[in-house]
């Protein structure tokens, strides 16, 4: 008798969070601190719960091009080491839940921004989702070495969701903060592309550093950390700026500017002697960064909402 | 094969299930929620019996 239970028994049960690793938890947090700040400093209120579901919703889609992407990345994803162990290379997740999960969460999470709050934030939520999973995954990851420039696009888009979310149009604020992001991506990518270089090597991917050297790539970051310096500073002059986020963003982008200049300087035996401690700098100040400039935002939103400014 | 009320897959699926359901308990207070805010932030409705009488009487 053939025992239907059978394949059952012999394979390893992927458990919640296995699926929940599929929406990159890490990815999703700043997803949720970038919206939230959209939301925040837009000029119009937003009833706590609609903005709580709001940014549940943009969570959610960004999770759902997260597992996508995971989904078509499984094979490269099992070549490199930073992500040979994630839920479909590592054999926890088959590449075909991953698709259900990520095309399922997709539709979902577009639908229900659209009731919670508008229309134009779905829609934006929808492209955002296509633009990471299409565009930049399956199109453009494996095909130019300006990958992480066009795929920044999609990490850039949450904050000007949020800002839809309460004000229902886009304005130049969310268009700045959409900009910082997607400046901030290239020379934050691309700084950690230095330091782990065997991994993307191995995998094909065409990072700058494989197909135009090293030594364009330190000439790149400089240059995106000199287009994102003004853009940076220039949002704390709109109408969501402040003394805070303007005093941060000069002093900061004065320090991002003078280590992309370091790292401009740098060739790979002075790199190498000190085991990329420049690079590595820089990639954890980019983090701050952007985490930072937003923090900046809220903290003026907070003092104009008190009076205080 | 003997038949179980509770299969060994009952358990190894525990923490799949329980997570699921509870994310599904979460969706049903938040539909519900935010069902509750959009219905008050309506404001007063006006009631429609009256309004189709006034319409009907400024007919004559």
């Amino acid at each position: 008798m053939t025992d239907v239970t059978t394949s059952y028994d012999t394979e390893y049960e992927a458990g919640f969070g296995d699926y929940f690793a599929l929406l990159k938890p890490r990815v999703m947090s700043l997803v949720v601190f970038t919206a939230l700040v959209g939301l925040l400093v837009a000029p119009v209120g937003v009833h706590p719960l609609v903005g709580f579901a709001s940014i549940l919703f943009i969570a959610v889609g960004g999770g759902a091009s997260g597992a996508l992407n995971m989904w078509w990345d499984a094979d490269i994803d099992a070549v490199m080491r930073r992500t040979a162990k994630r839920p479909v290379p590592s054999g926890r997740v088959t590449a075909g839940d991953a698709l259900g999960l990520g095309l399922a969460l997709s539709g979902f999470s577009v639908i229900m921004l659209g009731l919670a709050a508008n229309w134009a934030a779905a829609a934006l939520l929808a492209f955002t989702i296509f633009f990471y999973a299409v565009v930049y995954s399956m199109w453009l990851k494996r095909t130019t070495p300006q990958n992480i420039v066009i795929g920044g696009a999609a990490g850039a888009f949450p904050p000007m969701i949020g800002w839809v979310v309460a004000t229902g149009s886009i304005s130049l604020e969310a268009v700045l903060m959409f900009a910082v992001i997607f400046m901030w991506t290239p020379p934050h990518f691309w700084a950690l592309a230095l330091f782990m270089r065997s991994d993307y090597d191995d995998a094909g991917v065409p990072m700058l550093t494989v197909t135009h050297g090293r030594r364009t790539t330190r000439r790149h970051i400089l240059v995106y950390t000199a287009l994102l310096a003004p853009v940076a500073v220039g949002l704390g002059f709109t109408s969501i700026g402040g003394p805070v986020y303007l005093i941060g963003a000069i002093l900061m982008n004065a320090w991002f500017l003078k280590g992309a200049v370091a790292i401009a300087r740098r060739d790979e035996t002075q790199a190498e002697a000190d085991k990329y401690a420049v690079e590595k700098g820089f990639f954890k100040f980019s983090l701050l960064y952007l985490f930072l400039h937003f923090g900046a935002l809220l903290v003026d939103a907070t003092l104009r909402g008190l009076g205080v400014i | 094969m003997t038949i179980r009320v509770t299969h060994e897959l009952h358990d190894r699926r525990f923490s799949r299930n329980m997570g699921l359901g509870l994310v599904l308990v979460g969706l049903v207070a938040l539909v519900f929620g935010l069902t509750v805010v959009k219905v008050t932030n309506l404001g007063p409705v006006q009631d429609y019996a009256p309004a189709v009488q006034q319409s009907a009487g400024g007919a004559q």
